[in-house]
């Protein structure tokens, strides 16, 4: 399916391409035969490694500030649930880009007027960012998770005498990562995709790379054609492996 | 143990859902020993009862005794529910352990139980239940009696002093609704002191010291089992019996 849906995109701008300019069409680019057509893969491809490292650490703190968020937000006590709710409902509404220049932009500011004098680089700009924008979702995903388990459940280890940690870790989260890990996976894609933006800040990412090349060569169909395959390849190479995850883990319950 | 010490003792408790009160006005002592069935109306509060009794349920009013600990913090209510087992209508094992994992959870993370201690104490209360074989299966490929069973067996293996039982036979099939009973009669007859909330009369007349009628919240008629059936005092609870005994 995504195999054939790749293979049609590809045709498709093929195509396009050949007709908006006849006899323009500028592979040379981009051609590995040529030593600038080399140079300029190579320094668009080094921007997998910033790429996936953004994706990787802001995922990672977007999943635990996610849960830090979703736990007290099931509380019965209002004063640890409506934090939670507040915090969730704010960073959902905020834009991923004005939050990126908030952060990139103001935040060191704000930290400098109560005397922490820290410079924020892009990279780590960009990673809070998506970090925190992302962790309101993730937040919403344990949170659905663990309310699919079953009440009784809950019920069942305090009458075993577990208190509520080994509650948590012994009886409903190993219920409820089966239903929590493929819209996390799915969220994960989200992040890489929307890594791109951290290109605004001079984040030498994917976007960034092909952006800056795009100026010099003034090559942005075939240039961007490649953009979007390196993020098509990542993604798909990305959903396999959460297939393959599912599969070991058994959160596949149709079969 | 004194004359004077009880299993539970529960003074004047009072519970609301919002503007609906789910419990008026309960008095209710428990003898060690004794064995007490409730049975009365769906949304007569029996449930909700026994539920504040282990604090499953938060009651708004009322004071609640469970083998001279009183019920007032979070401290207290581990206490009581470490005396207190609980076996619920819909089984609630855990789905993703197996049988013997499921009776060892508790003593081994709560209790600190070691793992060969743990499960040498499962297999005792497994065998006690009957199905000693099932003990590396998982829940699921077990028949509801079974599964039930299964429930009791993982409460005992807590070694709880007081047992509660919220209609335990009402979601299982007919045939197997006896197997099920036939443990509680063992336990009875071993002299734990329990709670059931029950439909089940026929069981109620051999297990149970006191029959407790409820309705609306309130508890309407208590005694013993002959006098009960015999000859109820209240209207209402005459009534109740006559439409569940007539078939």
């Amino acid at each position: 399916m995504t195999l054939k849906t790749s293979i049609a995109l590809a045709c498709i701008l093929f195509v396009a391409g050949c007709s908006a300019a006849p006899g323009a069409w500028g592979w040379y680019v981009i051609d590995p035969r040529t030593t600038s057509g080399y140079n300029n893969i190579r320094f668009l491809l080094n921007g997998f490694g910033a790429t996936i490292l953004l994706s990787l650490i802001a995922a990672s703190l977007s999943m635990v500030i996610g849960l830090l968020v979703a736990l007290p937000g099931m509380s019965s006590n209002r004063w640890l649930r409506y934090p939670s709710r507040i915090y969730i409902e704010f960073i959902r509404a905020i834009p991923l880009l004005p939050m990126l220049f908030w952060v990139f932009y103001g935040l060191p500011v704000v930290l400098k007027s109560i005397g922490i004098s820290v410079s924020i680089d892009a990279f780590w700009g960009a990673i809070i960012t998506l970090a925190i924008s992302d962790s309101a979702f993730t937040a919403e995903i344990y949170r659905a998770g663990i309310q699919s388990i079953n009440k009784g459940q809950t019920e069942a280890a305090k009458t075993v005498g577990l208190n509520y940690a080994q509650t948590m870790r012994y009886v409903v989260m190993p219920q409820a990562i089966k239903r929590i890990l493929p819209p996390l996976a799915n969220q994960f894609i989200y992040i890489v995709k929307m890594s791109a933006f951290a290109s605004v800040i001079g984040m030498q990412e994917l976007t960034r790379r092909a952006n800056e090349l795009v100026v010099t060569e003034y090559r942005p169909l075939e240039i961007y054609s490649l953009l979007i395959l390196e993020y098509l390849v990542l993604v798909l190479i990305i959903s396999f492996f959460v297939r393959w995850l599912e599969r070991k883990m058994g959160s596949d319950e149709s079969k | 143990m004194s004359n004077k010490s009880k299993a539970i003792e529960i003074h004047a408790l009072n519970k609301w859902y919002g503007s609906y009160q789910a419990l008026k006005d309960i008095n209710l002592t428990v003898d060690h020993g004794e064995r007490i069935v409730v049975c009365g109306p769906s949304g007569s509060g029996k449930s909700t009862l026994i539920r504040c009794v282990n604090s499953l349920e938060v009651h708004d009013s009322g004071q609640i005794i469970v083998d001279e600990i009183e019920m007032k913090d979070d401290e207290s209510i581990h206490e009581i529910r470490s005396e207190v087992g609980m076996v619920f209508q819909q089984f609630n094992l855990f789905p993703h352990l197996t049988i013997l994992q499921n009776l060892t959870l508790g003593p081994i993370k709560a209790r600190g139980m070691s793992k060969v201690d743990a499960e040498e104490r499962a297999m005792r209360y497994l065998e006690r239940v009957r199905i000693p074989d099932q003990a590396h299966k998982k829940p699921s490929e077990l028949s509801g009696g079974q599964q039930q069973r299964v429930a009791i067996a993982r409460s005992l293996c807590m070694e709880p002093k007081i047992m509660l039982f919220d209609e335990p036979t009402s979601a299982l099939d007919p045939e197997m609704i006896s197997e099920v009973l036939d443990v509680i009669v063992d336990l009875a007859e071993d002299g734990m002191t329990m709670i059931c909330v029950t439909h089940e009369m026929g069981f109620a007349r051999r297990a149970a010291d006191r029959m407790i009628f409820m309705d609306h919240g309130e508890i309407i008629e208590t005694g013993k089992p002959e006098e009960f059936f015999e000859a109820p005092k209240s209207e209402r609870c005459r009534k109740f019996l006559s439409q569940i005994l007539q078939h």
